[in-house]
């Protein structure tokens, strides 16, 4: 039970903050506008010299091998249903770490979304 | 600034990229280590040979090339838009997943799992109609 708390604390935390940072860190390179293969790399090069890449990579690995762990502890049935938590929390993480205003309209979407990955989770049992 | 309109229509792309070639990596993974078997344990020879296995199969590398140009148009679309935006955006790439199930694979769809998909449309369609960027962090 408590291999699986930390497992479920895992997937959500880290693997959220991965994105986060990954967002943060692509914020930071800037607006990609021309997509030539030459200037997307470039543009991936800059981004890879950024610690805060380094850190969400590491932390969406984190994420990954908790969620390969918890599949292992526990039913996918109940594993995939519970992660939906991760699009409120990221929502949430967007509008308190990165500023991002976040209206009652996305706020209602993201919700439907949550309720459909449970949905789709118990259809798949 | 890049207009409204064409901010739209790139992350929506971008959006369209993502869904539709994650999920077409992961089930050439599932095809390719399915055609290679389950992985020994015991010898070292046998997790070599497996590893050799892994590395020299086309349809792994074809999942694998598939998963990084997802990853790269997930980095290129958190250039400009809202992680908040992007993060339930993708998740329609369950639609795309019970589309390949249903008539790529043969396998049957429970009625659950469609009104999940829908309920999932339905969320990414209101989201989709938020601006995909609240923010001016990073313009340059």
């Amino acid at each position: 039970m408590l291999t699986a708390a930390v497992l479920y604390f895992l997937i959500v935390v880290p693997g959220t903050c991965g994105e986060m940072c990954m967002s943060h860190t692509m914020k930071t390179v800037g607006e990609v506008k021309d997509f030539r293969p030459h200037s997307v790399a470039r543009s991936l090069g800059r981004a890879m010299k950024l610690p805060s890449f380094w850190v969400g990579i590491s932390m969406m690995a984190l994420g990954f091998f908790a969620l390969l762990g918890m599949l292992s502890v526990a039913k996918v049935s109940f594993v995939f249903p519970a992660t939906a938590l991760s699009y409120a929390v990221g929502t949430l993480g967007g509008r308190l770490f990165l500023g991002e205003r976040v209206t009652p309209q996305r706020w209602v979407g993201v919700s439907l979304v949550c309720i459909g990955v449970v949905l789709v989770a118990l259809g798949k049992g | 600034m890049t207009p409204a309109p064409a901010l739209h229509l790139k992350t929506a792309i971008l959006i369209v990229i993502m869904v539709s070639v994650a999920p077409l990596g992961d089930m050439f993974l599932g095809k390719g280590m399915k055609h290679i078997g389950p992985m020994p344990d015991g010898a070292p020879t046998g997790l070599l040979g497996f590893f050799f296995r892994t590395f020299t199969s086309e349809t792994i590398w074809l999942g694998i090339s598939l998963l990084l140009a997802f990853f790269v148009a997930y980095l290129l679309v958190l250039s400009w838009a809202d992680y908040s935006y992007v993060l339930p955006a993708s998740s329609i790439s369950t639609l795309v997943v019970a589309l390949l199930a249903r008539f790529v694979l043969h396998e049957s769809v429970r009625p659950l799992r469609w009104a999940g998909v829908a309920m999932i449309c339905l969320g990414v369609f209101v989201v989709g109609h938020t601006h995909p960027r609240t923010t001016e962090h990073g313009l340059c």
